[in-house]
């Protein structure tokens, strides 16, 4: 039995579902709420590129190259906009970002 | 075909068992390096797929900076680690059960639409990415039919870099400086105050300074 496409997908729906699950877990951690959200673009990338390969189409790559570009700005922001929130609350809980209200 | 096979197999389960880790490292530093093992493993797994500039921009791009920021940021911050992990255990059913149920179903469902002898034919008629370099091909196509968006995606990563200084820019608290627009923003009756001030005491007679003039008298 070889490689097929399905054995990608099937990675990369893993990686997703265990990426979810991180975020169920960690509600009072940014961080790794964070590191969940890049784990999930990692198994997004995993689709177009195994897509890419299996259908011969160099325009899915492509694809991944801008979600890595994207995917670098926001985690940029986002570690950006912990360090305020670390200094004006001096923790990084979830439940309690609600000065918005939202 | 066999040594890939095992190759794949090595690389999925070392991933999976990464990313495990990732959301249950109780110290958000392991996080972070079990975070950085796990990004290897995908892009071996890139590599697998013949997609190899994406596989090495992988690890340069996330390893190399994206992951390097995380840990900076993790170290940087005083995290009471104890008060984080509040609730882990009790989310921890729903979480799990969701989460298998996602990798089951989606296990199923595409197991059995793709993972048929079908989507091999496909994988075979595509000669087009054997010849030709990966990165050659993907330049190609960058720089011709995507310049537009190549673009934006220079001009999404300035606006990060911008936001990102702007955010965490704090000025010094004993510092002289100076805002240019405080300064330019000022209006004249801020600064300058006009007071009433009575005109000046007419000059005084010279009966009055007699005194004066008798005591140098004396001292001749």
């Amino acid at each position: 039995m070889t490689l097929t496409l399905g054995h990608f997908l099937t990675l990369g729906a893993m990686l997703f579902a265990l990426s979810v699950t991180g975020i169920f877990l960690n509600r009072k951690n940014l961080i790794v709420l964070l590191m969940a959200i890049e784990l999930m673009l990692l198994a997004v990338n995993m689709n177009f590129v195994a897509f890419s390969h299996y259908l011969g189409d160099m325009h899915g790559q492509i694809f991944v190259f801008f979600i890595l570009t994207v995917a670098a700005a926001e985690s940029a922001i986002g570690l950006a906009i912990l360090v305020q929130l670390f200094r004006n609350k001096s923790n990084i809980n979830v439940d309690e970002l609600n000065t918005l209200k939202g | 075909m066999e040594v890939t096979e095992g190759l794949f197999y090595i690389f999925a389960a070392v991933l999976l068992f990464a990313a495990f880790r990732v959301i249950t490292a109780r110290n958000p530093v392991h996080a972070a390096l079990y975070l950085v093992l796990a990004f290897f493993q995908a892009a071996m797994v890139w590599m697998l797929l013949k997609a190899e500039f994406l596989a090495i921009s992988l690890v340069l791009v996330y390893v190399g900076a994206v992951m390097v920021l995380f840990l900076f940021v993790v170290m940087m911050l005083d995290i009471n680690i104890d008060g984080i992990r509040q609730g882990f255990w009790k989310h921890f059913p729903l979480a799990g059960a969701l989460g298998a149920v996602i990798a089951l179903e989606m296990g199923a469902v595409l197991m059995g639409g793709f993972g048929g002898p079908d989507s091999m034919q496909v994988a075979a008629s595509t000669p087009q990415l054997v010849d030709a370099s990966n990165t050659r091909e993907l330049g190609r196509l960058l720089y011709s039919q995507y310049v537009y968006p190549v673009q934006i995606a220079a001009v999404i990563l300035l606006v990060a870099i911008i936001a990102a200084i702007a955010l965490t820019l704090r000025g010094r608290k004993d510092s002289k400086h100076i805002g240019a627009s405080a300064q330019i923003r000022v209006r004249a009756k801020d600064r300058l105050s006009v007071l009433k001030v009575a005109a000046t005491k007419p000059a005084q007679e010279v009966a009055s300074l007699s005194t004066d003039v008798g005591l140098t008298e004396t001292q001749k």
